[in-house]
């Protein structure tokens, strides 16, 4: 199991002096960048799935919450400590239990990210105008068809921004996945942590990770409610 | 899923054991665990991450103020946030130790940076969402720019301003877990040199961080509702995390 951790040669120092100086070399990075596109897509496999969890998790508990009040603050409460837990702690908690690999840091990562969506689905719940959900009694639709055709949809916008804050951060936390024996990004980082080059590129595509991932919410947002800026145009 | 239940309890059982008394290193010569090893780890975890801290707070509660009270630079308070959640805690680290390197300043320094964006966003947030009713009546009252902040700003935006030092205080006390890789040893050791300590005191480790991580939320939390004005106590406001 320690093998696993021990830092590994990545590189071979002898002839280039810009790499044995541990420096940033764009030729080494062009000749070696082979070598983190895996640990990328594990990154991403890892965040995807971690979310998909999460969010199906949360968005349930958020809809029970919604309609039994007293239960917010049981679930806020646990959701909290399950997000104060600093994953790299709960990945040795899980240890024992799940053993190493990709579900161990599953379900950690999963862990972290209920209350912030739990949260933002139930706020978004929570903000949708009386008005218009008399309009919609008033029209006739039952509980669950006011929550699917009325209330989900006009809380569409901050459930997304809570995906979105889980989003980054679940990428950031799945840096040290690899503690866990799941690999990804942070493997890479470790690797070989004095190394100039290894240290931009891994740390680097993790952020554009995050940053893509962002984006790619966000554009989402902006195509399935499109209500949210019909303002704008003058 | 390889390991029974009750090979996972007497895992348990063992790290529990490891915080308490001393054994030999399974790497052989010295001794690992005891009360008195695990403060020796948990000492300048604290210190590393209360020096952070307190830097970042000096930094960024000033800054956040004046922002909020000028209510200029929204963009860039909010954003930090954002953009601080963005960049990995392990990716800032290493950062620091490829380019800055190694040590308990230059750590404390990259942690002061990963602090910083919660508290400045909730500091600015807590001091711009204070209504513009509430300023003009103060400054109608003869209050300068000075007492407007500290009488009526501040108090105001105390609460969301808290759950921002709470938010990167937590995350400080977590990241502090992956100093030993830039060199200073905290309660992290165990986790990263688990050939000296065994995968009890790993799993030791892991429990003290965790147990840390909640008690800094918990106290925090308190100082929180502690510096609530009562008036404000009914609506609690959310934090950006």
């Amino acid at each position: 199991m320690s093998a696993l951790l021990a830092q590994v040669e990545i590189r071979d120092r002898s002839e280039d002096t810009c790499v044995s100086g541990n420096g940033f070399c764009p030729d080494w990075i062009a000749d070696n960048f082979d070598r983190y596109v895996d640990p990328f897509f594990e990154h991403v496999l890892l965040t995807v799935v971690a979310m998909a969890i999460g969010f199906a998790i949360a968005f349930a508990l958020a809809l029970v919450a919604y309609r039994r009040r007293w239960l917010v603050n049981p679930i806020t409460q646990v959701t909290g400590v399950l997000y104060t837990v600093p994953s790299i702690a709960a990945f040795f908690l899980l240890l024992p239990i799940t053993g190493r690999g990709f579900v161990t840091a599953t379900i950690a990562l999963v862990a972290y990210s209920l209350l912030i969506i739990f949260r933002n689905v139930l706020a978004g719940l929570d903000n949708v105008p009386h008005e218009t959900k008399d309009a919609g009694r008033g029209m006739g639709l039952t509980d669950r068809q006011l929550l699917w055709r009325v209330e989900v949809p006009l809380a569409l916008p901050e459930i997304l921004a809570g995906l979105r804050i889980a989003a980054t951060t679940t990428v950031g936390l799945a840096t040290l996945a690899f503690f866990a024996g799941a690999g990804g990004l942070g493997e890479q980082i470790f690797a070989d942590i004095n190394f100039k080059s290894n240290v931009v590129v891994a740390g680097g595509l993790a952020v554009l990770l995050a940053a893509l991932l962002d984006a790619a919410i966000l554009i989402a947002q902006r195509a399935i409610t499109p209500w949210t800026r019909a303002v704008a145009t003058p | 899923m390889d390991e029974s239940g009750g090979h996972a309890v007497n895992d348990f059982v063992e790290a529990v054991k490891f915080i308490f008394d001393e054994r030999e290193s399974p790497a052989g010569g010295t001794q690992v665990g005891g009360l008195a090893e695990l403060w020796e780890l948990m000492w300048p975890h604290l210190k590393l991450s209360g020096a952070s801290m307190a830097i970042a707070c000096a930094i960024a509660i000033p800054l956040g103020l004046w922002l909020g009270h000028k209510r200029r630079g929204g963009f860039l308070a909010i954003n930090a946030s954002n953009v601080g959640r963005a960049i990995p805690s392990l990716a800032l680290i290493a950062f620091f130790v490829a380019y800055v390197g190694v040590g308990f300043t230059n750590l404390t320094l990259a942690l002061v940076l990963l602090a910083i964006p919660p508290i400045l966003t909730n500091a600015y947030t807590g001091v711009s969402q204070v209504e513009r009713d509430t300023v003009d009546a103060a400054t109608g009252m003869g209050m300068t720019g000075k007492q407007v902040v500290r009488r009526v700003e501040l108090p105001l935006a105390l609460p969301l301003m808290f759950a921002g030092i709470r938010i990167s205080a937590v995350n400080v006390v977590a990241t502090a877990t992956i100093a030993p890789l830039a060199g200073v040893t905290t309660l992290g050791d165990p986790i990263i040199n688990v050939n000296t300590y065994g995968d009890e005191g790993r799993l030791a480790a892991a429990i003290v961080v965790a147990l840390l991580a909640v008690a800094t939320e918990v106290v925090l939390g308190m100082a929180q509702r502690v510096v609530t004005p009562r008036g404000l106590r009914v609506n609690r406001r959310e934090a950006v995390t």
